[in-house]
Parts: structure tokens; sequence; C-alpha cells
């Protein structure tokens, strides 16, 4: 077993410390309580306040838990919280791109759909929110796996079913397609899911850049990509709709 | 139409600007020829509460917010007055103002709806009657929402107001009346008139022939000069003076939730839509003729195209919905956010046989009873915070159903959809349950804004922007529908339980304290 880290054994004793009994204490105290020297308490400390995991109250200087604290433990966003913030502009992508759009998170190894909206024609649609996607075929699956640590280590330890001749299964050209998404900040499916079916996705971040979710326009691959090429104005319009919803997130969250 | 394969832009327009004058905010959003929305801009306006249960709203500060929206949203469009055809108003319905028509100021702060000074002044209009005094002519029962009875309390409590009234230099109006009096120049020449949509809930209009009723009139104790002329929600009623849309026709006005049925064109009988906010609001059109309710609900127009035929609607309203998960979040704290009631309620398959009635003030549509308080039944130790989640969801959904039921048995008309907006169509469940509960197919509109949208058709209308109805359904977009999947069976059972619990709810405050 690697030595442990001494730093952070005195860190998590102080937050110890501030959590228990009285909530504020000055530099002495915490210094005194831990067998420190005043100088390594206070350097500890700055680093924990920098982190916002420590807050220092302006005018008595005693100490107190930070926001941050708060944070870790309620860093689920809620996904009817998402659909709530993303409503009106996925509405909007329908409307200006006259095809349908969902929005997509990461859920037990694939992608829930929890928000959808119909193409905008009067066809009889089905609405298919609940519906699960495979992560490593679909546009909002493949940039949840690019941004998404979690469901990057899901998706290249699951199986890759191949579902039309266009699938990418094989791993060193599966993380490949991922780099070039990250590089670009969007992923598309052309018939690599459903033939005659292609979309377009790009990811949802919250206020701490964090991938919560990704949203995307899906339509026949005759509109969606004519002759081969993805419409670049669609691309330009997910992009668009995915910073909308993140930027409300970050505004409302805290 | 737009062409789809176009994305992003709004074209060069032209474009219709709608008012919304709203309870607790001003707005105004430009829309295209295709009922997009191009721009919006809003602000809010101070709540006045000088005593328990009144409500003010200065008129003055309205009108400077209108007037700063208005000119937030054209430049944010980045268009003129002259790419604008046209300005359509809604407005929040019933709020009272009187004011000098020689100087423009306001006598009194404005009466908002919610006001419940004139209780007592409706009990005594009501004489040996009661509340349905005026309900064959009028619509609506005597309570104190309606403008009537505001005007003749201000009449009776500003010093020397009666006198100037009479004399002719004083002017009614709802805030649609406001809104376009000083559009249209004010003290300079301003028209001073009204739609038949906002006449309709003065308690001053007979319904059958669209007119001021002279004996109600006296009844009330107004005299006719205050009165602003009563017109069709879609004409041109006369062009703005000064300001950015300087010279712009000034063409709509509709009550929000009448402007809300004309945004998600209900043009046809049978037709309804639901508003679901802090309260819901329900409205059927039931054509050419004013139907008369016997299961609670109001009579009232839907709206009237130029010198079309009015067309009306019966509305029932419920009090507590959107605000019940409110209650849960702040009062109970059993969620942090509203969205996450959703969340709560789907982590079980049903309610555990629990059920919650609100009537936190009574029951409303279209139980009228004011002695009846809030519960919730069927506990056992079973029933979980989730399950309790289920049935604040399952409150409105059943609410819903009952107003529904009082329009089938008073129009004979069978519910085939209900058109939904506001805030809590973003939660699945609810939308979900509702079609369960109603046994009809739940739609929502891709323009959650139908309000404005409402006002910039009518108004768009009024000036040939768009030729006809039949141009506005075109626009109209599904952006979801929720079918029905709930077995005849269990429907029939729940709602009988859900019965059982509003029985549950009525007796409890005894005559002496109500």
């Amino acid at each position: 077993m690697a030595k442990n880290i001494q730093s952070l054994e005195r860190a998590a004793a102080m937050l110890r410390l501030l959590a228990g009994g009285e909530r504020r204490l000055g530099l002495s105290d915490i210094a005194s309580s831990l067998g420190l020297a005043k100088g390594t308490a206070h350097g500890i400390l700055r680093t924990l306040q920098l982190e916002g995991f420590v807050e220092q109250d302006a005018t008595s200087g005693r100490y107190q838990l930070g926001a941050e604290l708060l944070r870790l433990g309620n860093s689920y966003l809620d996904v009817h919280e998402l659909r709530a913030r993303a409503l009106v502009w996925t509405d909007d992508l329908a409307r200006s791109s006259g095809e349908s759009v969902h929005l997509g998170v990461l859920h037990q190894h694939g992608v829930l759909i929890v928000h959808h909206v119909f193409r905008p024609d009067d066809s009889r649609q089905v609405l298919e929110v609940g519906a699960m996607q495979p992560l490593h075929s679909t546009a909002l699956g493949k940039v949840l796996s690019a941004y998404d640590p979690v469901a990057h280590s899901e998706v290249m330890e699951a199986e890759r079913r191949s579902f039309t001749g266009r699938t990418v299964t094989a791993a060193d050209e599966f993380e490949a397609m991922l780099d070039l998404i990250r590089a670009q900040g969007w992923a598309a499916d052309a018939e690599e899911t459903w033939e005659g079916v292609a979309a377009v996705s790009a990811p949802i971040h919250d206020r701490r850049r964090m991938p919560v979710g990704a949203v995307a326009v899906t339509g026949a691959v005759e509109r969606v990509a004519p002759g081969g090429v993805l419409r670049p104005e669609l691309i330009a319009a997910v992009r668009d709709c995915a910073r909308a919803v993140s930027r409300d997130l970050g505004a409302g969250r805290f | 139409m737009t062409d789809a394969h176009t994305t992003g832009t709004h074209g060069t327009g032209p474009f219709i600007a709608a008012i919304d004058q709203g309870t607790t905010s001003s707005r105004c959003i430009v829309f295209d020829k295709d009922g997009r929305i191009v721009s919006v801009d809003q602000k809010e306006h101070e709540q006045i509460f000088p005593k328990p249960g009144w409500v003010e709203h200065d008129a003055t500060e309205i009108w400077e917010n209108v007037q700063e929206v208005v000119a937030g949203a054209i430049v944010k469009a980045g268009i003129t007055s002259a790419d604008v055809k046209a300005i359509g108003i809604t407005n929040q319905r019933e709020t009272t103002l009187l004011w000098d028509k020689n100087t423009g100021e306001p006598v009194h702060n404005a009466l908002v709806w919610q006001d419940t000074r004139t209780d007592a002044l409706c009990k005594e209009l009501g004489r040996n009657v009661g509340q349905d005094r005026f309900r064959r002519e009028t619509g609506l029962p005597l309570a104190s929402y309606f403008a009537g009875p505001k005007v003749r309390w201000l009449l009776d409590n500003v010093e020397g107001l009666r006198e100037r009234a009479e004399a002719g230099d004083i002017l009614f109006g709802t805030m649609d009346s406001w809104v376009i009096w000083n559009l249209t120049g004010g003290t300079d020449g301003g028209v001073h008139v009204t739609d038949v949509t906002n006449a309709s809930r003065t308690l001053l209009m007979n319904l059958h022939k669209m007119e001021w009723d002279d004996k109600i009139l006296s009844s009330i104790g107004i005299p006719a000069a205050v009165l602003p002329e009563i017109r069709s929600s879609a004409e041109v009623y006369g062009h703005a003076k000064g300001g950015i849309l300087d010279g712009v026709p000034v063409a709509s006005a509709l009550g929000d939730q009448q402007a809300a049925l004309f945004g998600q064109t209900c043009f046809a009988e049978g037709e309804a839509k639901s508003t679901y906010g802090t309260g819901t609001f329900m409205l059927m059109n039931t054509g050419s003729t004013p139907v008369n309710s016997y299961n609670g609900l109001l009579t009232t127009v839907g709206y009237q195209i130029g010198d079309k035929p009015p067309v009306y609607a019966l509305e029932g309203s419920i009090a507590v919905t959107g605000s019940l998960v409110q209650w849960m979040r702040d009062q109970m704290g059993l969620i942090k956010s509203a969205a996450e009631i959703e969340t709560l309620a789907s982590s079980v398959e049903d309610n555990g046989g629990a059920y919650f009635v609100p009537a936190f003030s009574g029951l409303f549509a279209p139980y009228w009873r004011p002695d009846a308080r809030g519960v919730i039944t069927g506990l056992t130790r079973y029933v979980t915070k989730a399950h309790i989640a289920r049935a604040v969801l399952e409150a409105t959904a059943w609410q819903t159903r009952e107003i529904s039921d009082a329009m089938t048995k008073d129009s004979g008309v069978e519910l085939t959809a209900l058109k939904v907006d506001g805030g809590m169509t973003s939660n699945n469940l609810l939308m979900q349950t509702l079609a369960d509960f109603l046994d009809a197919p739940v739609v929502r509109p891709m323009v959650a804004e139908t309000t404005c949208l409402g006002a910039a058709y009518a108004a768009g209308l009024a000036v040939g922007f768009w030729p006809d109805t039949d141009a506005l359904r075109a626009n109209w977009r599904r952006a979801a529908e929720w079918t029905p999947r709930m077995d005849a069976d269990t429907r029939a059972r729940e709602y009988k339980s859900w019965l059982k619990a509003v029985e549950r709810t009525m007796g409890w405050v005894e005559d002496e304290e109500s």
C-alpha cells in the first residue's frame, strides 16, 4: 500500500473538526485542536478555502464549512429539471430545423430519452420519452461517451453491436471517433443505428462544466445529410441549442 | 410558411408585436409570420398590499413599463416600426382602473382581480336573489373578481369622484383600455375602447347583445359616461401616437385566458385549452351560443373577429395546481425544486391509496364550497412521500377531469382532445396522468407563449397579415402528445376514490368562521 499523504489527512481532520460541534473556529483553535503549527494549519485552510470547501467569515476571521461541500453531496442534476430548462430551446430547435428533437442522459449503460419534441409536420408521432438508445452508435450516445468519463468506460467495456453496415464497433476506431467528437464539439449518426435515419448531437454542461446530457436533431438521412453531407446549419442549430440550455443550467442552479 | 430546410432565420419580416400586460409583469413579444418568437422583453411591476386581501397596481408604473418593454423587444429584434404591421394587446383580466380624461392621471391605484375588498358589496348587491342575480345577463356570479363592483367601490371611496364621473371627466377601463388609450395618444385623442372578452368580465355587459346593460349599471350604481366603447377583439382601434411604434395600428385586445384559447387555435366548437400555472384555467369554445352553466362554470366571450358573430366559451378554474407543488417544496420540504416532484412521484407505480384534495381556500368549480378545506386521505403505514407526490400530481389531473365533466354536462359536447400550455406542461408524468384520467389525448403546442401569440394572431388577422383562421391553424405545431393508457376499470375505481376524498373536505369550516 502506498504511503498516506499527510497534508490530505490533515485537511480531512480539519473538515471533520469544522463539521462537528461549534460551527465557526478561529485559526488558533484549529491549529491547537489538531496539534499543528499555526503556519501549517493556515496553509491547508487557505487551500481548502480556494477550493470552496472552507469559508472565512469576513468580520471575525473564523472558519466554517464552504458551499462546495454541499454541492458535492447534491451534484446529481434532476432529469426533470433538465427537461424543464430545455423545453423552450428544444421547441425552437424542432421548429427551426423541421426535425424531431431528443434530449438524452446516461442511464444503465445506455441513453435514456428524457424529452422528445415532435417533428413539426402534421404526421402522427409517438412520444419516445422513457425509451433507451445504445451508447456506441447514436449521436446522443456518442456525445455522452466522448464527454462523460462514466459513459466512456461503460461503452468501452460493453459489447458494441453492429446495427447496420455503418456501425463503428472496433475499439481503436471508436476511440478515434470520440477524439474527433471532442475536438469538433458535436457527434453525428449517419445510418449507424437505423437505416435511413441520421442525427446530430451536442453536449449539455452544468455550471461546473460537467456533462449532464445531450441534445440531438434526428430525421431522414436525405434531409439531415443530403448527398452524404450533414447540413452545416443543422450542426450550428444543435450546438446553439445545447449552449442555450447549458447557460440556463448555469444561471439558475444554486 | 417556413422552408423546412432553413434553420435559425426569422427572415426580414414583417412582424407583429404583442403586449401582455399581466398580473406580475408586462411583456412584449415580436412574432414572425410563422408564429415564431423573434424577441422578448419583460418587466415586473410592484404588487401593492395596503391591507390583508387588498391588492393594487400603480397604473402609471404599468404604462411606463409597457413603453419600456415594447422599445426593448423592438430593439432586441433589430427592427423598426416600419417592419411591424400591427400591435396586439392581451391583459390580466378584471383589474379595474379609473382615470381623469383631461390629465391622463389615474384617480386611484388599479384594483387587481385578486383583491377581495368588494366581498361585502357583492353580497349586498345580490339582495334577496344571491350571487346569481346577474348571471342570466352576464354569465357570471356576483364575485369580488369582476370589475363592476370594483368601479362602484372606487366611486364610493374616492372623494368627489362620483360627481366628476357624472360630469364626464372620468374614464373606466380594464388594463386593455388603459394601454390602448395611452398607446393611441392618451389626452391627445386616445381612443377609449375595450373588447368583448374584457367587457364580459365586468358584470356590466349583456352577453347576448354585447352591450352595456342599463339595468345592471343602475343596480350597481355606475354612470354610463365612464364606460369605454365595446368593440370586437380583432379590429383596428386606432394607431400608436408617439413612441417607438408611432403610426402602427393597434389591432387586437383579448383577456389573457381568451388569448391563450386563440393562440391554441381553438376555433371550433368543443375545442378546449387548459393553462397550467400556479392555478389552472380551462376554456372550451361553445360556438355562437352562450351556454348557461348549471354546473358551476362561467359563461364568457371567447373572442370576436371584426364584424363576425362573437364566439362564446365556458370557463372553469382550479385555484391550486402549480402552487400545490410549490407548497410541497417550500412548506413541506419534500422536494428541492418543482421539477423534482416528477422524480419523486415516478419512483412509485401508483398513489398507494392516498388522495390529496388541496381545497386550501375552499372548493372552486364545479362545487363552490367555501366551507371546504384541504385533506390528505387514505393514509396507511404503506404510504411514502413518493405516494403523496403522486397524489399531488393526480389532484391536478382529477380537478381537470371534474371541470371537463361539467363542461360536457353544460354544453353536451364531449372533449375530443385537450390542448395544454403553461409551466407544468414540462411535467411528463402529469401530462400522461391527465390523458389517462380524461380518457382523451393531451396535446402540447410548439410555442409555449400561447397568450401573447393569441394577441398577435388577432391583431394580424385584423390587418390582413394572416388571411383567416385556417392560416393560423396551419401555423400550429404539435410538440408532444400523450395518449390514454389507463384501462377503464382502473380509471372508474380511482375516480370514485377521488370523489370520496372530495366529500371529506366539505363542511370543515363552521358557519360562524366562514
